[in-house]
């Protein structure tokens, strides 16, 4: 089943005479219970591709489908409707200031028409969900960042809607408390099955929660698929540089340069074995391990380590077949400077 | 000072009151609505639309660049239309208002303008109409700014109801011109001028204690 699919979505803005093309000829399909990552650098496009889905920006062309719906045809009205079948929230929260917690969370009922009565109770529910309902009495002013995108996500999922959409909902957030956010959206991915699109540009938040990721560059759609075959092997540029953020770069393999360094991702098979000993005992040659890091990848070890590896381009040929052979993914990096 | 001064006084004060809060009262009936339409059809707006903006815009700094005095002037044959005399308390609320209501549209238009974007786009998202958007976000939002600007336009409203005196608008300033003016009654004037201070800080006191007590955004 398909949640959302975008077809040949083109964007462009007028700012000042000058058209700018913020996202060009765009494809992509979201299946229902998925957690779909988009990931890019900030001015990318990622931000207008989300609003496209509930359509707060409408497609200069192209089109989407929600559903099985063309959002292009509806009417205002039917318009507003599905909106309030797609939960949304933001980097900055958007609480309502002047309303206390529980009257956040009933906003968006009230605006569907729900009785107070009736929506104080399902608010109440959901503030459950996020736990947080000991703070229904509070202000949005009297709560941290974690708590505040606790309330927006009650708030959101107050009208059941099929669809979240997460606007670089933990950028604002500390590595702790990110985890805990995004430990919360997948465990509503899992108990209500709503399907989970989300905006970041943090490699961490897709490898941790995302189960497929599409990235995009400078408007376009360079890659897109499961989350561990691009960690794995990533093929564009820009996925090289969000998986090892900008300092560092990608070169094609065939280059062979002196003080060559290589960056391996082991499967989970070979994260057992002890590939790297195994290498140096049989060629004779040492490598240095420049980083090495393990990351849950959609609930797998996977192991991720950088190489340099010795001036003789033999010995750095030897190195990468021997590797190779072991079946662990392996690509060529170079620092820029 | 005898009982018959003390007496006209408190007329003076009630009057005065009378101006200003009626004239308060009908300035945020025409100049409320006036001043979300300004927001609404706005650049930024939830609907912009370019030549109505212009239309409400152009009224909006004509009235506001007539000074008050010639203002009033000026609406005497209109006045007399709508209350049958163009002077007392009751007439003087006529140019108040009209004075009044694009100042507060502007004002209106300020607060409105201040209401965090993130939080509309977040009500948009939830599937909130223009109409709802309005009344239950941007109104509630902007609360404090809008009692702030409702304070201050009261205090605005004072002085030129003080000032409508000198074209027998009654209140405490008319007490004030007939007295110390043109009696040279000094003893009178600076009474009046002293209740019209002790008037505006109560107003301003009052509004601004109540506008912080109502706003949740800081504790």
């Amino acid at each position: 089943m398909i949640a959302v699919e975008i077809k040949h979505l083109t964007k462009n803005f007028d700012i000042e005479g000058h058209t700018i093309a913020a996202l060009k000829d765009v494809s992509l399909t979201i299946e229902k219970g998925d957690i779909f990552g988009v990931i890019g650098m900030s001015g990318a496009g990622k931000s207008t591709l989300v609003r496209s889905i509930n359509f707060l920006e409408k497609p200069t062309d192209g089109n989407i489908y929600v559903e099985g719906v063309d959002l292009g045809t509806l009417s205002e009205r039917e318009l507003r409707r599905m909106r309030s079948k797609i939960g949304m929230i933001f980097q900055n929260f958007n609480l309502l200031e002047q309303r206390n917690v529980l009257d956040n969370v009933c906003f968006s009922l009230e605006i569907n028409g729900t009785k107070r009565r009736e929506a104080k109770k399902r608010a109440l529910e959901l503030l459950k969900l996020v736990k947080i309902e000991d703070k229904a009495k509070a202000y949005p002013s009297q709560l941290s960042g974690g708590q505040k995108q606790r309330v927006a996500i009650a708030r959101a999922l107050a009208t059941d809607p099929q669809i979240l959409l997460c606007d670089e909902a933990t950028s604002a957030l500390d590595p702790q408390t990110t985890a805990s956010i995004l430990e919360l959206i997948k465990e509503i991915n899992e108990k209500l099955g709503i399907t989970v699109v989300i905006i970041t540009h943090q490699m961490s938040v897709v490898t941790d929660i995302c189960k497929k990721v599409a990235i995009i560059d400078n408007g376009k759609l360079v890659e897109t698929g499961r989350v561990e075959e691009i960690f794995n092997d990533p093929k564009s540029d820009a996925a090289r540089e969000l998986l090892l953020g900008n300092k560092i770069s990608f070169q094609p393999l065939k280059k062979l340069e002196e003080g060559r360094r290589i960056r391996i991702v082991f499967r989970e098979n070979s994260a057992y074995e002890p590939i790297l000993s195994n290498l140096i005992l049989k060629l004779q040659i040492p490598v240095n391990i420049l980083k090495a890091d393990t990351k849950n990848i959609g609930g797998k070890a996977v192991g991720e380590m950088i190489l340099g590896l010795p001036e003789d381009g033999g010995q750095q040929a030897d190195i990468i077949r021997e590797l190779k052979k072991t079946g662990i993914y392996v690509t060529e990096v170079s620092e820029i400077e | 000072m005898n009982e018959k001064v003390i007496w006209m006084l408190v007329e003076g004060i009630g009057e005065t009151l009378y101006m200003t809060l009626g004239s308060v009262i009908i300035g945020y009936v025409i100049g409320l609505p006036l001043g979300i339409l300004l927001y609404v059809s706005g650049k930024n707006g939830l609907r912009p639309c370019g030549l109505l903006y212009r239309i409400l815009d152009f009224i909006c700094n004509i009235i506001r660049s007539i000074p008050f005095l010639i203002l009033l002037i000026l609406l005497i044959p209109f006045t007399r239309l709508l209350v049958g005399q163009s002077y007392g308390s009751t007439a003087t609320i006529v140019p108040l208002v009209v004075c009044a209501a694009p100042y507060i549209a502007r004002v209106v238009e300020s607060s409105l303008t201040d209401v965090d974007a993130g939080v509309i786009e977040a009500a948009k998202a939830m599937g909130a109409s223009n109409l709802q958007i309005v009344f239950k976000v941007l109104l509630v939002e902007a609360k404090t700014s809008l009692l702030t600007g409702f304070t201050i336009t009261t205090g605005l409203l004072l002085g030129y109801s003080a000032m409508s005196g000198t074209v027998g608008g009654g209140g405490l300033g008319d007490i004030a011109v007939r007295y110390g003016y043109y009696r040279w009654q000094t003893g009178i004037m600076i009474v009046t001028v002293i209740l019209l201070i002790v008037i505006f800080q109560i107003i301003q006191t009052v509004g601004m204690k109540l506008s912080k007590k109502l706003d949740h955004r800081k504790r």
